[in-house]
């Protein structure tokens, strides 16, 4: 069971790096174990409210015709971010040549393949005909491109999923076969990255904002708002998972990948704030009909309130964290809990931020200005936590086959 | 499985008897794999109501005679089977040379939802929900603000201080439910009525959320009719009953219009506030009603170009 030697064929050595890979990735202390089975079982209740969904019709989520998107599609846009988030990391590894940060992008890269498969996964969640998936599927179904946005999403999740697919499985792959990683087999792909990240997010708020008959969306700002609160619930997600793999698994050299991230989402977290103001600004000092959807999210419209709640604690969640972030203490290995806290508030606030408090809005007042409540369904939150069980699994199982790789900095 | 662990390798650790490991790792892969298979059991009761012919049908426009002439008789024989009805499912398609406009008298309408119930009963409609293709908003004089109108009112109609505004889709030039849609399982045909075909859209309901005018329906469950209330004079593209999961709109009831009758809501309107016709046919009514009353459209600034015209008197 030595490493695959450098002269065999790829053919045959590749499937047995994934073999080998997957072997190591579920070794591990009982405290591990404990985690997967935790996650396996809850995500298997998601699997089968989902399959009880697609059983007995959507009736059984809360969304009706006149807010037919609800918790699934909130959760997709949500997960986009944090895939995109990811390349906060490939930035400055890459553009920068950040050696501590090289040293660990691959966190970034990983994180962004376990968000977008969680994407797929909300989005057939979301269908009412998962059967008929194929007729999504370019030449054996039939695409609408380039006009539909929805096919340039698919295009751009999946190559996405498959650009980061490529980046890692190649340097793990040659950390495998004991070789240096040549460049020029990644580099332009990691180059390619970063605009792509971008791109999956522009693409996601073309969505929406280009339906004029929903005022609430048909803003320009939307594709800058998504990508600033995606860059920073991406590096929030990162900072508190390399906080725990520290701990967990003495990987060293986290810290100043810590510290980078921290001040990038110092910067991020307020570009989205005066972005979110900018936009009530013009919503609220202008008014009338087009202002309705705002009014409803922050303060209920003929006495339904049910975001409300939701609103105010992300705006809560997001100004606390921001000033945190403002704090220089923060940086501090001493303060390390409340980093992990600062990230956690701001996680939570883009999740609200962007699920409940963006796709809900664009649905109440409906287009006919009736106003038709959603609070999602047990079994949309089944589904819901299911799915994210299964990208914390990915995540888990794909952070331990690059434990190796990300120990050797110590050893040399 | 307490056992030392011989020198590492700088990356990949040699474990030691891989073989027990292994058999503990697969019997616990086993009993996951059991467990989702037991998870998502439910999904073979859907399964049985779904036929390969049915998964395996291809998109309406690419179906030939003889298949479409195929999927129509095993349409008819599920509603048959699954609703008790006898119902007979045309292909009615274009008639070459009309463009089919609808307009709404609102000095005349009075709000009395006469239509609406047609739509739902032509059109088979699950009973249960109350579904229609129309919505009635009751309005204060004096305002086209929707926002100031109520879907849900009550009481003696037509008030004195208010008017009524019958929506139901408006058949755009340039439907933004079919631009977005990312399987073209909605399309607009040549005499301008926008289709769906229910045996192929995904149900991903982004054409309800394009929809500036709620004209579209989702089946969020399988439809209940009673057999003896089912409309058996259907159209694939129209009224048949609709599986569950699909989108779904009214289409200027083209199962009647296109054989010459009129739409089930116009002959249902007791005020006659209602005009059908064909707008390329100089001698219609609608032609002379566009020509000479003050038309408007509803949410004009969209760019939408709604086939539906409002006038007053
Ligand atoms: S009214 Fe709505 S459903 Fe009808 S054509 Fe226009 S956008 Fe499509
Ligand atoms: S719900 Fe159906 S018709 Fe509407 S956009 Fe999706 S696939 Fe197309």
């Amino acid at each position: 069971m030595s490493s695959a030697s450098a002269t065999e064929s790829h053919i045959t050595s590749y499937p047995k790096f994934v073999g080998r890979s997957l072997w190591l990735a579920t070794e591990g202390s009982l405290g591990f174990y404990a985690w997967m089975t935790m996650l396996t079982a809850v995500f298997l209740v998601g699997a089968n409210a989902w399959a009880n969904q697609v059983a007995g019709g959507m009736i059984g989520t809360n969304m009706t015709d006149q807010v037919s998107w609800g918790l699934y599609i909130a959760n997709f846009t949500f997960m986009v971010g944090l895939a995109a988030g990811g390349v906060m990391m490939v930035i400055p590894a890459y553009l920068y040549h950040d050696r501590k940060m090289h040293d660990v992008v691959i966190i970034g890269e990983l994180l962004a393949i376990a968000a977008i498969v969680m994407c797929l996964m909300f989005v057939v969640a979301d269908l009412g005909r998962p059967d008929r998936f194929w007729h999504m599927m370019p030449f054996i179904g039939k695409f609408n491109f380039p006009i539909s946005m929805l096919t340039w999403d698919v295009i751009v999740l999946n190559g996405y999923l498959l650009l980061n697919l490529h980046i890692c499985g190649y340097l793990l792959y040659m950390r495998f076969l004991g070789l240096k990683p040549n460049p020029v087999w990644y580099v332009p792909f990691v180059m390619l990255s970063i605009v792509w990240a971008i791109s999956i997010h522009t693409v996601t708020a073309f969505l929406y904002c280009g339906l004029g008959g929903r005022p609430f969306w048909n803003t320009a700002l939307l594709a800058p708002r998504f990508l600033a609160s995606a860059f920073v619930s991406g590096p929030a997600f990162i900072i508190v998972a390399m906080v725990l793999i520290k701990r967990l698994t003495g990987v060293v050299g986290l810290d100043d990948p810590i510290a980078t991230l921290t001040r990038i989402i110092r910067v991020t977290i307020l570009v989205n704030l005066l972005m979110v103001a900018s936009e009530l600004f013009t919503e609220f000092y202008t008014g009338g009909a087009h202002a309705s959807a705002a009014k409803y999210l922050f303060f209920g419209l003929h006495g339904k309130t049910a975001l409300v709640p939701w609103t105010w604690t992300a705006i809560g969640l997001n100004m606390t964290a921001a000033l945190l972030f403002l704090w220089p203490g923060l940086l501090s290995l001493r303060w390390r809990p409340l980093l992990v806290a600062a990230c956690a508030m701001a996680f939570v606030g883009a999740w609200i931020e962007k699920g409940m408090g963006l796709i809900i809005p664009g649905f109440v007042p409906s287009t006919l200005h009736e106003i038709v409540e959603y609070v999602p369904s047990q079994l949309e939150w089944k589904v819901t936590v299911g799915i994210w069980a299964f990208g914390l699994m990915v995540f888990t199982i794909a952070i331990k086959t690059a434990l190796p790789t990300l120990k050797q900095p110590a050893e040399h | 499985m307490a056992t030392t662990e011989p020198k590492k390798l700088p990356t990949l650790p040699v474990i030691e008897n891989p073989t027990r490991r292994a058999a503990v790792k697969g019997g616990f892969a086993t009993l996951g794999a059991a467990a989702f298979v037991a998870a998502v059991s439910p999904l073979r009761q859907a399964a049985k109501t779904a036929t390969a012919a049915e998964f395996m049908q291809k998109h309406y426009a690419e179906l030939t005679p003889e298949q479409k002439a195929d999927v129509i008789a095993r349409l008819e024989a599920e509603a048959a089977e699954k609703y008790g009805a006898e119902v007979t499912i045309a292909d009615d398609r274009p008639i070459p040379g009309t463009k089919f406009v609808y307009a709404i008298n609102l000095s005349v309408c009075n709000g009395n939802g006469k239509c609406v119930e047609a739509c739902h009963k032509e059109n088979n409609h699950d009973r249960a929900t109350n579904q229609s293709y129309i919505r009635v908003l009751e309005m204060p004089k004096g305002t086209m603000d929707m926002e100031q109108g109520s879907t849900t009112y009550t009481g003696t109609v037509p008030k004195d201080d208010k008017f009524y505004l019958p929506v139901q889709c408006q058949q755009c030039d340039e439907p933004p439910c079919v631009d977005v849609c990312p399987v073209k399982a909605t399309w607009k045909e040549d005499d301008g009525i926008v289709v769906v075909d229910y045996n192929w859209c995904i149900g991903c309901r982004y054409c309800e959320a394009a929809c500036p005018y709620h004209a579209r329906r989702f089946n969020w469950k399988a439809p209940e009719v009673p057999a003896e209330e089912i409309n058996p004079d259907q159209s694939y593209l129209s009224n048949r009953v609709r599986p569950v999961g699909v989108v779904e709109k009214c289409t200027y009831c083209l199962h009647r219009t296109r054989r010459g009758k009129l739409p089930a809501c116009l002959e249902a309107c007791p005020t006659g506030a209602r005009v059908f016709g064909n707008i390329l046919d100089p001698e219609s009514s609608i032609r002379w009603i566009l020509e000479n009353k003050r038309v408007y459209i509803l949410k004009e600034e969209l760019g939408t170009k709604p086939a539906f015209f409002y006038f007053f008197d």
